[in-house]
Parts: structure tokens; C-alpha cells; sequence
């Protein structure tokens, strides 16, 4: 596994940068850009998975019940799943500090 | 041996690059780089040369290309002047931050404004910072030479990294000059086929040219100025192995007469050839004057530099290309090279010959006068502009 880049020390560095581990962005934290967060009333929801489709950083994932759920930890909050979402079951919320 | 012929300068390169056995080609034609291109062109259409031409519609896609040609491991080659040099300049910094060994020649031209076709070193000066190993050929043997050793040196393992040879524009692109070609058995021993470290292949995906935040850039930016500084040894290796292929040996800095001179000329590049008759001459009248010819101008050979003048009580620097409100950028160099020696020699700069205007033996022979007379007279950091009409 590829360690985060700040433990990295100029000598461990591959020649040229390039990056032997395909596929390692999945690690990549980009969650803590965000300040809004998605929050999803199941009531609401009809499943429909648009906010899946439209999400431009793939942070939706089908849970077992059915719902489609953002990943916090890809989540930029963004804010389209919210603008997309047809029964308006997404909605925006300030992220709470230290969370 | 192999056989002596005269050829042009630039006709000889293009030989080079055919004899280096390059895969691909991508350049944009421009004065005076043009007759490298022109005969590689025919060179490949006429089926001598086995490798890919790319007729790109600009200088930023030739070295593009070569980049995305070099990544999947094939030998490619470049070479420009000028305005297309600019035009490419983001591109070279890329070459050299992804470490691949891209070859280009760049015929030494004046950046515009005015627009000028003429030699002088302000387009190299341009890229100065880039990252690429750089040689500055005093003649056209050099040139020839110099494209077998580069591909040798940015290949190895050790150093991987993208080399230029700057040689003067028209000085030595357009005249004709005796060679001493290579036999092709003898090059192919010493340029073995190129074997990438990394390369793009869809059989083991690897990613070149990610993004780097601030948390890992400085790091990859240190190892690549140590990649570029501990190239150094590789550089006297390959040299020494050309010179005992071809007995032809070259050195970071060369010396000329420079045996307990006091005033030595500091020269990159043509001017060589033509400073050194002017020593013979000023050694003729019983001066105390010698010449010292810097090749390699990154990475910068300090130690070599500092063996070369430490001696001397002056050294008239004459660049060949103005930083505007600076002065000459190989003087800066020098002055930065021999700041940390009590014993420095005092330094005064010219620029001259800029926009390709002649600069003959007594030209520099004047020029030795006035920095003597100036230094003797107490200006010790003196400047000037060559030859300006007042």
C-alpha cells in the first residue's frame, strides 16, 4: 500500500514521479474540501440513483437497503446530488466542526 | 578511423541523429535550425532512417510529442531556435521534471523583439532554469560528437534526463566544416538500443505526469536537482569512453594557453574558436593572456570553473546574451562560481556579438585591452555593451 505522501522522503521517490501503483487515487482524500456535507431522507428518496449518476467524484455507493449513500471521505460537497435529487431528498448542510 | 569529409554543420547533425538510430522525429522547421530537419525528413522518407517523422504544427507539439514518445520508451529527438524554443519552453520544463532522456539541438537564435533571424544565446538563456543537461558546441565536430554522447548520457540509469546541445546559429549551423564521421559498427557499440526504466505500456499501467501537492513537491524537486548534480561523474564517464572510441576527449571546461596567465577571456560556445586567435596573438606580442571555454553549462561545473581561472588576476567574461537589467548571464555565473575565494581574480563583462553582429580576433583582442586598463584603474565589476555606437 501506498503510504500518504507527506511521509515521503525525497530518496523513495520513483524516477520521474511516476506512479507504479495504478488505481492508488482511490486513496486520496478529498472529503476535507468540503463545508456543506449531502444528508439524505429516506423517506423522500425514490431510489432513482440520479444523485449516483451526476456525482462528479463517484462518492455515491448503493447500501444494502437499497439507498444511495455519499462516501465522506470522496464527498467535496458540491452540492449537485442536492440540485439533481427530483423529490428534493438531498439537502445541504453546514458541517459541523471537528467532524 | 573513420572517414574525414566536409559537410555542413547541420547536415552533419542531422547524420548524428540517423547514426543514433532514433525512433521518432517530431520537429517544426525554423530558421536556422531548419537544414537539421530538412535532411532528417528526407532521411526517413527515402527509407535511410527507420524511424517516425511527426510534421507537428508547432514547436510546443514537436516536444510534446517527444515526451509522449519518449514515455512509452522510444529514442526521440528535437531540435529548434529561437521563438519555437519559447514556444516549447512549459514543455521542457515537463521533460525534465518526468525524467526522460529527449535529445534536441538548438541552433542559437535571438528572441524577438526586434525580430532578428542572427545568432546569440538569449533563446537558450530563455530556459536556462529548465532541468536539461546543456552543452554549448564550439564547432561543428562538437555538434556531431556531441548527439552520441548525449543519447549515451540522458539513457543511463544513472541519470535519465534530457540533454541539449546549443550550437551557434548560421557561425556553425550553415558553413561547411571538415568531420570525421563514425563508423556505424562503432557507434552501435557505444549506443546501445535504450532501455526505459519506466515506460507507458498497457501490459503494467503506471501513471507519469501526476499532480504533486505542496506536502511532496519540494521532494520531487530535490531529486531532481541531485539527479542533475550527481550526473556530473556520469558525464566525465561517457566522455572519457568517446575519447578513447574516437580520441576525440572533451572536458566540462577547456583551457587555452591559459599556463600562469594573468587576463584570461571566458568564452562559451563559436567564440572559442575566434578568441583563441586572438590569444595566439596577444601570446605573439608577449601578453600574458589565455582562454578558458566553458562547454557544460548545466549542471554548472564549479569545481572545474574554479581549477580554470583560481590562478588569474582577470578574467574578461564575454557573453553572448544580455539579461536585461542584469547583464551577461555567464558572467552572473562565474561571479557566483569564485564568490567564496578571497584570492578571486576580478571579473568584467562584456556582451557581444549579440543578434549575430561579427565578433573577430581584434575585436577581442580590444576587449582584453579595455577590461585591463578599466581593472588597473580600480573598476573592478565593469559591464558593458560591446561595440554600441554612442
Amino acid at each position: 500500500m501506498t503510504k500518504p505522501e507527506s511521509e515521503w522522503t525525497w530518496k523513495e521517490l520513483p524516477v520521474g514521479n511516476v506512479i507504479l501503483e495504478p488505481g492508488n487515487a482511490s486513496q486520496y482524500r478529498t472529503g476535507d474540501w468540503k463545508s456543506l456535507k449531502p444528508v439524505l431522507n429516506k423517506e423522500l428518496c425514490i431510489h432513482c440513483g440520479l444523485c449516483y449518476i451526476f456525482c462528479p467524484d463517484m462518492a455515491y455507493n448503493l447500501d444494502a437497503e437499497g439507498f444511495f449513500i455519499a462516501d465522506l471521505f470522496y464527498c467535496k460537497g458540491c452540492g449537485i446530488c442536492a440540485k439533481e435529487c427530483p423529490t428534493g431528498a438531498i439537502t445541504m448542510v453546514v458541517e459541523e466542526e471537528g467532524k | 578511423m573513420g572517414k574525414r569529409v566536409g559537410m555542413e554543420v547541420s547536415i552533419a547533425a542531422a547524420e548524428a541523429v540517423k547514426q543514433a538510430n532514433v525512433d521518432v522525429i517530431s520537429a517544426y522547421p525554423i530558421t536556422p535550425q531548419t537544414h537539421i530537419v530538412e535532411h532528417l525528413s528526407e532521411l526517413v522518407a527515402n527509407g535511410e532512417l527507420d524511424a517516425e517523422f511527426f510534421c507537428v504544427e508547432s514547436e510546443h507539439s514537436a516536444l510534446s510529442v517527444c515526451v509522449g514518445s519518449e514515455a512509452t520508451g522510444a529514442r526521440s529527438f528535437t531540435c529548434t531556435s529561437a521563438q519555437g524554443l519559447a514556444l516549447m519552453s512549459e514543455i521542457t520544463y515537463i521533460a525534465s521534471g518526468l525524467r526522460l532522456p529527449i535529445v534536441m539541438i538548438i541552433a542559437n537564435r535571438t528572441l524577438s523583439a526586434p525580430l532578428s533571424i542572427w545568432n546569440d544565446h538569449s533563446d537558450a538563456m530563455s530556459i536556462r532554469d529548465c532541468g536539461w543537461i546543456q552543452f554549448f558546441a564550439e564547432n561543428g565536430q562538437e555538434v556531431y560528437d556531441h548527439v552520441f554522447i548525449s543519447y549515451r548520457l540522458a539513457e543511463d540509469r544513472e541519470v535519465l534526463l534530457p540533454v541539449i546541445i546549443n550550437m551557434d546559429g548560421f557561425i556553425l549551423s550553415h558553413v561547411i566544416e571538415p568531420f570525421e564521421m563514425i563508423d556505424q559498427e562503432k557507434i552501435d557499440q557505444f549506443l546501445p538500443p535504450y532501455q526505459p526504466l519506466y515506460r507507458l505500456h498497457p501490459d503494467r499501467p503506471i501513471t507519469m505526469g501526476a499532480f504533486a501537492l505542496p506536502s511532496i513537491f519540494a521532494e520531487t524537486k530535490k531529486a531532481q536537482e541531485v539527479a542533475i548534480r550527481s550526473s556530473m561523474p556520469k558525464i566525465f564517464e561517457v566522455w572519457k569512453a568517446f575519447g578513447d572510441m574516437t580520441g576525440r576527449y572533451y572536458k566540462p571546461v577547456e583551457t587555452y594557453k591559459t599556463e600562469e596567465a594573468e587576463t584570461l577571456l571566458v568564452t562559451m560556445g563559436s567564440f572559442g574558436e575566434t578568441a583563441s586567435v586572438a590569444v595566439d596573438e596577444m601570446r605573439r606580442e608577449g601578453r600574458s593572456v589565455g582562454l578558458v571555454k566553458i562547454r557544460l553549462w548545466r549542471p554548472f561545473p564549479f569545481e572545474e570553473f574554479k581549477k580554470a581561472t583560481l590562478g588569474a588576476k582577470q578574467l574578461v567574461v564575454i557573453d553572448r546574451a544580455v539579461s536585461v537589467g542584469m547583464g551577461g548571464p555567464v558572467a552572473s555565473e562565474v561571479k557566483a562560481a569564485l564568490y567564496g575565494y578571497d584570492s578571486r581574480p576580478s571579473i568584467y563583462n562584456f556582451v557581444a556579438g549579440i543578434s549575430g553582429r561579427d565578433v573577430a580576433p581584434s575585436d577581442f583582442i580590444k576587449m582584453a585591452d579595455k577590461a585591463e586598463i578599466e581593472i588597473e584603474e580600480g573598476n573592478k565589476e565593469g559591464y558593458e555593451l560591446y561595440g554600441v555606437r554612442e
